[in-house]
């Protein structure tokens, strides 16, 4: 990600949430089709993106749930309809930058027939032992 | 796609819930198929004008049950229950609902519904064909399709099987522990026999038919997604990715088989892959070795190695030896002198191999391993012999093509020796 000329510019993580269930129903030639319409906006939007990560399905996920003994669970933290299954990191001048780069991204879902929730979450950097220094 | 795709991909989704549900309440799979339809209709109408509701499984079941229900009044001359434009407005009464059908039934539930198309009366083929068409709610043209028979074929074998599952009693209330597992049990062995129709095709000109092992995968998540603490569940799922990944390799241009070593890795999908790698790895975890589980483990193994000569064979023999002893059968036998050959010598395979040949006197793979074997330890007219009788048991035009060109070979080597 290039540095931005605006001081006030800020990280956005957009958080990718749809049902598995009709991500999972996609052939792999629509699967495909979807992958390439996305990596066209990837990089339209390429000098202000960050890291981006498609998650494999819920189904791969394990979660340690806190106790007096931290437990092992297999599968999602919970159980909803709507599972986080990617996100990006975008670094944009205001919100509605962010929103237009979200829209831009959700378009070839749509097309694609997925009704996904893209989050926008700002990101506050951290650095560790930095804090109030 | 059409603009109404995200509504047919909100349907098929929905379906395996809203119909299970509506089969816990109507005990009748017809019944519950057509409350299923007419939900599904109304959806049409609704929800492109109000936008699909927040739970479109929970929609489907309460309106599809009041369909039916309204109908019976209607029959009786009574009130009509409210439509479904006053529900879907309204956001407390879906919340209410939703609430309402209780969510902790929606496992068995659509675990009853796959457990009812594996009637251990039907045929594989028909467990098969029905649980596409009530579960994936593929159309009967689909699915005949995908069975290359004619498509009134198709139906009377639907037909078939339905009549006889409505005959057969099914347990609506919620299962016990052992009921449960035995549910699962029967469910993974459909999905598993699913898988291998697509993988290796009983007849037929296609070898391999993608969308059926597509089909086995996405029921397989399913089935995870709603026992996600399984570890059979997650070795079945990972065995039909492992396997799956390398579709694009195992033919080539003119459809011939490739084997394995001489694969080009290259055209593996790496994202089953690494998902099938990742669920072998958890399902390790639990220190409760079943039959998928070791299967999966193997696959793992082959997908792992950069190249064919890297194949740890040593460890597949090894996964095998576990795999008699979890599932004994002489086709794991056969398999695992495949592994013995590869890692030690053909002749301890050979001798292996014998004591099968009267349980697989009618299978393909025996006499393929088995003119394999003696051509490596240099006995080539018996060899022949063992080819012939392997064309004489192929089930696809594929099948028979590989052994051919053993036999070509042959015939070359044989030429130049003379």
């Amino acid at each position: 990600m290039s540095q931005s000329d605006k001081d006030d510019a800020v990280q956005y993580a957009i958080l990718c949430y749809h049902d598995e269930a009709a991500v999972n129903a996609l052939s792999t030639e629509q699967d495909d089709a979807l992958m390439a319409e996305l990596e066209i906006v990837r990089r339209r939007l390429e000098h202000r993106m960050g890291p981006v990560a498609r998650l494999m399905p819920t189904t791969a996920a394990t979660t340690l749930r806190a106790g007096d003994e931290p437990v092992v669970i297999d599968g999602p933290f919970a159980e909803t309809k709507e599972a986080l299954l990617g996100f990006y990191v975008i670094e944009c001048g205001s919100l509605e930058e962010a929103i237009e780069a979200a829209r831009q991204l959700m378009a070839p879902r749509m097309a694609a027939g997925l009704m996904s929730t893209l989050e926008i979450r700002p990101i506050s950097v951290f650095f560790p032992g930095k804090r109030g220094g | 796609m059409s603009d109404l795709a995200w509504l047919d991909a909100a349907l098929t989704s929905a379906r395996p819930q809203a119909l299970g549900a509506l089969l816990r309440y109507f005990r009748s799979l017809d019944r519950a198929e057509e409350a299923f339809q007419e939900a599904c209709l109304r959806a049409l109408r609704n929800w492109p004008l109000n936008g699909p509701p927040r739970d479109p499984a929970a929609w489907l079941i309460f309106v599809g049950r009041n369909a039916a229900l309204d109908q019976v009044r209607r029959q009786s001359s009574e009130e009509p229950l409210p439509s479904e434009e006053l529900i879907s407005d309204d956001g407390d009464a879906e919340t209410a609902l939703a609430e309402r059908i209780d969510s902790s039934h929606y496992r068995d539930d659509v675990l009853r519904l796959l457990f009812i198309c594996c009637h251990r009366d039907l045929p594989a083929t028909q467990q098969i064909a029905l649980a596409l068409r009530i579960v994936s709610g593929l159309s009967v043209k689909e699915i005949a399709r995908a069975f290359l028979v004619g498509e009134s074929a198709m139906e009377q074998r639907i037909t078939r099987a339905k009549r006889r599952i409505a005959a057969a009693k099914v347990a609506f209330e919620t299962p016990g522990a052992v009921e449960r597992s035995e549910r699962l049990a029967a469910v993974a062995a459909m999905i598993y026999l699913l898988f291998n129709e697509g993988y290796a095709a009983s007849g037929g000109a296609a070898h391999i038919r993608v969308p059926l092992c597509e089909e086995a995968i996405r029921l397989a998540r399913l089935l995870l997604r709603l026992f996600p603490g399984e570890p059979e569940v997650m070795g079945l799922t990972a065995l039909l990715l492992l396997q799956h990944a390398r579709a694009r390799a195992r033919l080539d241009g003119e459809g011939c088989i490739v084997l394995m070593e001489d694969q080009d890795r290259a055209l593996w999908n790496r994202e089953m892959i690494a998902e099938g790698l990742v669920l072998v790895e958890k399902a390790l975890r639990h220190r409760r070795p079943g039959p998928y589980q070791v299967q999966a483990a193997i696959a793992a193994v082959h997908a792992e190695a950069p190249r064919a000569e890297d194949t740890d064979w040593s460890e597949i023999d090894r996964l095998y030896a576990l795999l008699e002893v979890l599932q004994p059968s002489p086709v794991v036998s056969l398999n695992r002198a495949v592994a013995v050959a590869k890692a030690r010598d053909p002749a301890a395979a050979l001798a292996m191999i014998e004591p099968l040949a009267d349980r697989l006197s009618s299978y393909f793979h025996f006499f393929g391993v088995k003119g394999a074997l003696l051509l490596e330890v240099g006995r080539a007219e018996e060899a022949r012999i063992a080819f012939d009788r392997a064309i004489a048991l192929a089930h696809t035009p594929a099948e028979a093509a590989h052994i051919r060109l053993h036999l070509d070979r042959l015939m070359k080597d044989s030429a130049t020796q003379h």
